[in-house]
């Protein structure tokens, strides 16, 4: 399991890399995408998906 | 008069100096915001920050790099997915930097702009939720040019846990924006804040939002950190609480209140732009700023600007200082800086004379009374701007003994291509407002009559002078008038 960033909401801002506690998340062409591979949903780190809670666009950091 | 006067623009394009420029000491400090009104002290930190002081604005320059896109709170005002180079509001940016792009764009805008004094760093998200681009490019700018001053602003939800490292890099001047002093005001303003790895909403984040400004207000006073405070005033949600918000930030040590209008257009896609919620009129405005008289001290001049501006306030020189238009490695000379600061030292002595020798030809009289007066300037504190090119107007009110800057009425550009077209002229007609003249350098036929005919006289008899010296002198001619009306009908 793991997230995706709807690249046409992103607004590049990159709060979600630093949140990330996976390093999951890199910028590619002005926007942030999430590594699949790397992304836990932050199971066994915080409650809620770190991407998803810092986000400034609702809808964009969300389930694969 | 016009060919003594030196040209602080000339001076800053050439490099050169008009004339003698040996530098002296302030002058009288009966303005304010001169030196008179505050401790020495202070005065060195603040007299060439033109956020900070209302005279330095004249003079100097300031430039924000948008080195800080992510945020750690939502505002209802804020949207920053939208970004447009024709808009002026904070949060609006049109070129993202890494701090190293960041140092290399300070560096090219002070190698060409001597004016430059300050670089903050204030978004588009903010600061200290982008700490190490923030520190990374005071570290770089500081290395290069040590006679900037750091500034930074912030939401301050992060702020605590930073005051020690804002020491570190010597930054002088923090603004936090604190828009109410109470969760309940708060909730209305903030829907959400990421803090401590949760997103948190309602009264909740207001709550703990407000604690966290607070106590980095206090931190910084104590670490002998100037802070400004800003607040947005929103009509119906806190204009009401914009007393308390100033006396509690005042009692905190907050050495400046800026209260700004909120900025609402649907086309800003922010929550308050969406659902409705206006902005305050100029009046309203200046209603809240006068009550808030004898407070925290205010300011008056902002600009709003956005979080890549560059130069004087009221003027964006960002988009000749793009990367694809500046040099790979520019090079700095202090001298051409040392130039302008002196001519500066020079002029603004002589702007406090040329102050003093008016008010000394004023005749005071019983049925004196306080008038507006609108200014179209360009810089240099003087009356240098055509009609025309205005954006905006500053405001100022002239008793005979003061002239006291009341702030700034924004105004698109009445001429735009060399055409005056008369339907911009309504808005402009609305800004000024209760204003009872307007100083210009020059203004046309036309505009000028259709001005009078709404009850607006534009005046340019004082083109290319000093703005209070002109505002005292055009007083003292109305009241005197006035006076020998009175005589003549007695």
């Amino acid at each position: 399991m793991a997230y995706k960033i709807v690249a046409s909401q992103c607004t590049g801002c990159g709060a979600c890399e630093f949140e990330c506690p996976n390093k999951a998340i890199s910028e590619k062409g002005g926007v942030f995408v999430i590594n699949p591979d790397k992304c836990t949903e932050c199971k066994g780190h915080f409650d809620e998906a770190q991407c998803t809670a810092v986000c400034p666009v609702d809808g964009t950091c969300i389930p694969a | 008069m016009n060919q003594q006067v030196i040209s602080l623009d000339s001076v800053a394009r050439s490099g050169k100096a008009g004339g003698g420029c040996s530098s002296s000491g302030h002058g009288s400090c009966g303005s304010s915001e001169g030196p008179g009104d505050m401790p020495i002290e202070v005065w060195e930190k603040i007299k060439d920050h033109p956020c900070y002081s209302e005279e330095a604005h004249h003079y100097f320059a300031r430039m924000h790099v948008a080195v800080a896109p992510a945020c750690n709170i939502q505002c209802n005002y804020c949207n920053r997915k939208y970004d447009c180079s024709n808009e002026s509001r904070p949060g609006v940016v049109s070129e993202k930097l890494t701090p190293e792009q960041a140092a290399r764009k300070v560096i090219a805008v002070a190698s060409k702009v001597p004016q430059l004094s300050v670089l903050g760093i204030a978004g588009p998200g903010d600061a200290l939720a982008n700490p190490h681009k923030t520190f990374k490019t005071f570290e770089m700018v500081a290395k290069a040019l040590p006679h900037i001053k750091l500034c930074l602003s912030t939401n301050g939800l992060a702020l605590p846990d930073h005051v020690d490292t804002i020491k570190d890099f010597n930054v002088d001047h923090v603004t936090i924006t604190i828009s109410a002093v109470d969760p309940e005001v708060g909730q209305h303003i903030y829907p959400w804040i990421f803090y401590d790895h949760k997103r948190y909403t309602g009264i909740e984040a207001a709550t703990i939002l407000l604690e966290r400004q607070l106590k980095g207000l206090e931190m910084l006073v104590q670490a002998g950190i100037l802070v400004k405070v800003n607040s947005v005033l929103i009509p119906g949600i806190n204009d009401d609480h914009m007393e308390e918000v100033n006396r509690v930030v005042k009692s905190k040590g907050a050495f400046l209140h800026n209260v700004m209008p909120l900025i609402s257009d649907p086309a800003h896609g922010t929550h308050f732009g969406l659902t409705g919620q206006r902005g305050p009129t100029p009046m309203e405005l200046q209603a809240v700023q006068e009550k808030l008289e004898g407070g925290a001290k205010l300011m008056r001049h902002c600009r709003q600007c956005r979080a890549d501006a560059v130069g004087l306030l009221g003027e964006d020189l960002g988009a000749d200082f793009t990367l694809d238009k500046i040099e790979e490695e520019p090079v700095f000379d202090p001298a051409n800086r040392e130039m302008y600061v002196s001519v500066v030292e020079k002029d603004r002595a002589d702007r406090h004379a040329a102050e003093d020798a008016a008010r000394a030809k004023v005749v005071l009289s019983d049925g004196a009374k306080p008038l507006l007066v609108a200014v179209a300037t360009k810089g240099g504190g003087r009356i240098n701007q055509h009609f025309g090119h205005a954006k905006e107007f500053q405001l100022f009110e002239v008793d005979g003994r003061q002239v006291k800057f009341l702030g700034v009425r924004r105004a698109d550009n009445y001429c735009k291509g060399g055409y005056g077209e008369d339907e911009a002229l309504d808005p402009i007609i609305k800004a000024l407002d209760g204003v009872s003249a307007v100083l210009v350098a020059r203004i046309g036929d036309c505009p000028k009559q259709t001005l009078a005919e709404a009850g607006v006289t534009v005046i340019d008899d004082y083109a290319h002078e000093y703005i209070e010296a002109s505002a005292l002198a055009w007083w003292n001619r109305i009241m005197s008038s006035v006076n020998d009306a009175v005589m003549a009908s007695a």
